[in-house]
């Protein structure tokens, strides 16, 4: 099939299964899921500029199908999802304007870019170990009879590192706010601020929409039950990855005709994938989530050893 | 739970197939009809090509959300 924006020809069945594999990943983890659109639509001709405008239109159409989805089964936060629009937008700005900088040091990146890495590397460990860990107080408890620790003040999840969040809602930082459906009672806006902004950066600095730092973080460091969490970050994803493909449609990098037919796959596969969340606890979904801050760190590695893009 | 999910599963591959089937209808309707209206957009109305990219990505969110949807209803209650 001919795609006269872009001018390449691209099998649309192929186009479809990038979706389909795409949409199931963001229905059940809630990340756009660039990390493997990018190269593959890359990988069949289509231009690096139009690569990242194109996938940034089909995760907005995916979103909203399978933030829908999550609507209905209860997992998403609007109050959480339209703050976080506010760091997140902030962060991407960052992120971008790190770029332009690195671009005249050209130095700084291998700073930077091996401290990611690492980054992306530790969460991967950490979400292995408080998993697997979670898993097994769970069992133990569940076999003596008694109730799980580290749950969750909301009462749907559980984390053997529940401390961590506690200790981000007990920050003393006015304003503060509520957050009934999530189950905190209070926390700082500036909490919420930050962590949506440093996905932004990750994002700003390393394309698409890094949901492989955000959700970790919105896990761990705000205490957001799992399922909320992927709910609520494809919310947001709507609304920034809709300010993206406008910037990057008026700079003439949005192929819309692939963008719609990678997205009937993805449609279908983003209704698979949330669907799939409830039959799954939250630490299982975080164990299975595991690969893809690695995936992250094997892009970063790539970008610093094949030198910058287009 | 686990005989929920095998009815699930049923239930999304019948859904499958009747997707696939409206899917390639609506290549050959939409898409081919679109396609040099939004090519002459993209070459000569840069802002309005970058606001109607957005409106038709995510008016087809919201429309295949909804077939998707009416199928498996229809679907299960089918089985019913």
């Amino acid at each position: 099939m001919f795609f006269p924006i872009s001018g390449v020809h691209v099998d649309p069945i192929y186009l479809m299964g990038v979706g389909f594999i795409v949409g199931v990943l963001g229905g059940f983890f809630g990340v756009g899921g660039s990390f493997l659109a990018g190269p593959a639509l890359f990988l069949v001709g289509v231009p690096m500029n139009f690569v990242i405008g194109t996938d940034l239109a089909h995760i907005v159409g995916k979103s909203i199908v399978a933030a829908r989805k999550h609507r209905v089964l209860g997992n998403i936060d609007l109050k959480l999802g339209l703050l976080m629009v506010v760091g997140t937008v902030g962060g991407v700005e960052a992120g971008a304007q790190l770029i332009q900088k690195l671009k005249q040091t050209s130095h700084l990146d291998w700073v930077v870019g091996p401290a990611f890495v690492v980054i992306l590397i530790a969460i991967s460990l950490f979400m292995t170990w408080e998993s697997v860990k979670t898993l097994l107080l769970q069992r133990r408890a569940r076999g003596a009879g008694q109730r799980p620790p580290g749950q969750h003040p909301g009462g749907r999840d559980h984390s053997a590192v529940a401390f961590i969040a506690e200790a981000v809602h007990r920050i003393s930082l006015p304003p503060y706010i509520s957050l009934p459906i999530s189950g905190i009672p209070k926390i700082s806006v500036w909490a919420i601020l930050a962590v949506s902004f440093i996905g932004g950066v990750f994002s700003g600095f390393l394309g698409g929409g890094a949901g492989y730092i955000r959700m970790p973080c919105l896990i761990y460091l705000l205490g957001i039950p799992t399922h909320i969490a992927v709910g609520t970050d494809l919310f947001e994803i709507i609304i920034s990855a809709g300010y993206g493909t406008v910037t990057h449609a008026l700079k003439g990098n949005v192929d819309i005709l692939i963008a719609l037919v990678m997205h009937t796959g993805a449609a279908i596969g983003a209704q698979i994938g949330a669907t799939l969340t409830q039959f799954f606890a939250g630490p299982r979904i975080r164990m299975a989530f595991i690969p893809l801050p690695l995936i992250g760190a094997a892009i970063m590695l790539y970008k610093l050893f094949s030198g910058p893009g287009p | 739970m686990a005989g929920n999910f095998w009815h699930w599963l049923k239930s999304f591959a019948i859904e499958i197939v009747v997707y696939a089937l409206l899917v390639t209808a609506y290549f050959f309707l939409v898409l081919h009809l679109l396609g040099g209206w939004l090519e002459e957009l993209f070459l000569g109305q840069r802002h309005l090509y970058a606001w109607v990219a957005l409106l038709l990505i995510a008016g087809q969110g919201v429309l295949l959300e909804e077939i998707t949807r009416w199928l498996l209803g229809w679907i299960t209650r089918g089985k019913d």
